[in-house]
């Protein structure tokens, strides 16, 4: 219960320090104190009624505090305003929602991607360092280090703590969105659940920029996709979409995702992401209508010129009912080193009859496949030639 | 704060530039001065003028052509003075270089 709370406040008492702060380790460092002031006090005292604002208001007077014994050490911190409180008084005025800047500061282009991520994770998702470092599979002290690095170009090299101006949005909330979706695509390969942290922070960005469709379009593809992750495995096997048990998909989650596709479409939106979204809406029908799905790839293919969703429209162009222009399209493709390539190759060429190629095909894929259960896929592919 | 730009060029770019645009791409440098966030503005000469000078055991030894030996070279460098990151970039973003093969370098000065 207090453990969802913290969560729930970790972002928005951060952001809101930072702002006032203008320094995220001075944040940091304060946040953390407040919330263990309050995971003392609250079970014995009670939940206050507003436990963002006492949050804020307690680490506030904290930082002031430490900051004032530090002075001789911190002649160069910027000019603080003078505290308006005391102690442990608490302001009950509405604390601003500072968590947009504290995303755009996050996602900033000047920092490097893994920096990007781990930031993101830590700041707005409220994770620990340790959990962020097993879900990428690094050390802590690595990730302790990224983090920092991190924090200290923010810092040193002025990068604001601001929403960007109505010019730069577009190119900036492109990054935002890229980092988003990048901690989900990392949620089926670790431990922790990135999949749904991902959707928590969409749901946060959504909240946070509601009239933006690409906003809406990432939070549909990640909610419709996420809804099918139970049928994607088989114990340690990968299931394909045409042979997954549908009665696992969570009926629930594919609802919200259309109708979070329908707003962004609503709003205009015509982008990669709304597009993506279509896709996967298209893919949850019963009857699924693959030449939709591969105008829509076209479309795709059109937006981002990525070779990958070009091999993708292929796919779509052959459950269609054309292999053969698939295979003459996939054969055009310069992806000689891409596990995907050769394995929709196989499939291609077993379903046009062509078994010894097929054949060929599946061993160079499995010559490149890294994962466990892809191997499996491929192996077992292979022996049913 | 202030920050330095190192305008990045790869030698022989502006040659390859017709007549007039070549003409407009200097203008261009030369009205870089106008806006007052920049402090200094300096075009150096070619790299092949270049001596990299260094002490050892009291020697002073030199050597012909730019320290480091890359495609790109360092044909300028500003400092300006902006509100933050994001505006440097702004102006990192009209300079010339940046859009005709070269890169602008921004880092920002140490505050004394």
């Amino acid at each position: 219960m207090l453990d969802d709370v913290f969560r729930d406040e970790w972002a928005r008492v951060l952001a809101s320090l930072v702002g006032f702060l203008g320094d995220f380790d001075r944040a940091e460092d304060a946040a953390q104190e407040a919330f263990t002031i309050a995971a003392e006090r609250w079970p014995v005292s009670g939940m206050p009624d507003n436990p963002g604002a006492w949050l804020v208001t307690t680490a506030r007077n904290r930082a002031i505090d430490r900051i004032r014994r530090d002075r001789t050490l911190t002649q160069k911190i910027q000019l603080l305003p003078a505290p308006e409180a005391a102690g442990d008084e608490v302001d009950d005025t509405v604390i601003k929602d500072d968590r947009l800047e504290l995303i755009f500061t996050c996602c900033h282009p000047a920092l490097p991607l893994d920096g990007q991520v781990a930031l993101t994770l830590r700041a707005l998702g409220g994770l620990e360092t340790a959990d962020i470092a097993r879900a990428f599979l690094v050390s802590e002290e690595t990730m302790k280090r990224r983090l920092t690095r991190a924090k200290t170009k923010i810092k040193a090299t002025g990068i604001p703590f601001a929403v960007p101006g109505p010019q730069l949005i577009p190119e900036r909330l492109d990054a935002v969105l890229a980092v988003i979706y990048l901690i989900y695509n990392e949620g089926y390969s670790g431990r922790v659940d990135l999949g749904a942290e991902a959707i928590r922070l969409g749901r946060v960005l959504a909240s946070l920029m509601p009239d933006q469709p690409e906003v809406h379009g990432l939070l549909a593809l990640m909610v419709i996709h996420h809804a099918r992750r139970r049928a994607r495995f088989s114990g340690e096997d990968l299931v394909l979409l045409d042979d997954q048990d549908r009665s696992l998909w969570d009926p629930h989650q594919i609802a919200e995702g259309r109708a979070m596709l329908d707003r962004a479409i609503e709003l205009g939106g015509r982008g990669p992401y709304v597009v993506q979204a279509a896709i996967a809406s298209l893919q949850t029908r019963r009857r699924i209508d693959w030449p939709q799905v591969a105008r829509l790839y076209r479309r795709l293919v059109d937006l981002t010129g990525s070779p990958v969703v070009e091999l993708n429209h292929a796919v779509a162009v052959a459950q269609a009912g054309d292999p053969a222009a698939a295979l003459r399209a996939v054969d055009r493709l310069d992806l000689d080193g891409y596990v995907y390539l050769h394995s929709t190759r196989g499939e291609l060429l077993r379903r046009l009859g062509r078994h010894d190629q097929a054949r060929e095909a599946y061993r160079r894929a499995l010559e490149l496949a890294t994962s466990t259960p892809e191997r499996r896929f491929l192996s077992r592919r292979l022996e049913q030639l | 704060m202030q920050y330095a730009l190192m305008i990045y060029t790869r030698p022989g770019d502006d040659e390859a530039l017709p007549d007039a645009e070549r003409a407009a791409v200097q203008a261009e440098y030369a009205a870089l001065g106008d806006d007052a966030r920049y402090e200094s503005v300096a075009q150096l000469q070619p790299a092949e003028t270049a001596t990299s000078v260094r002490v050892v055991g009291g020697r002073t030894l030199m050597t012909d052509g730019p320290f480091a030996d890359t495609k790109e070279v360092l044909g300028g460098f500003c400092l300006l003075d902006a509100a933050d990151l994001d505006e440097a970039i702004e102006l990192a973003a009209r300079i010339p270089a940046a859009r005709l093969g070269g890169a602008v370098e921004i880092r920002p000065v140490v505050r004394r």
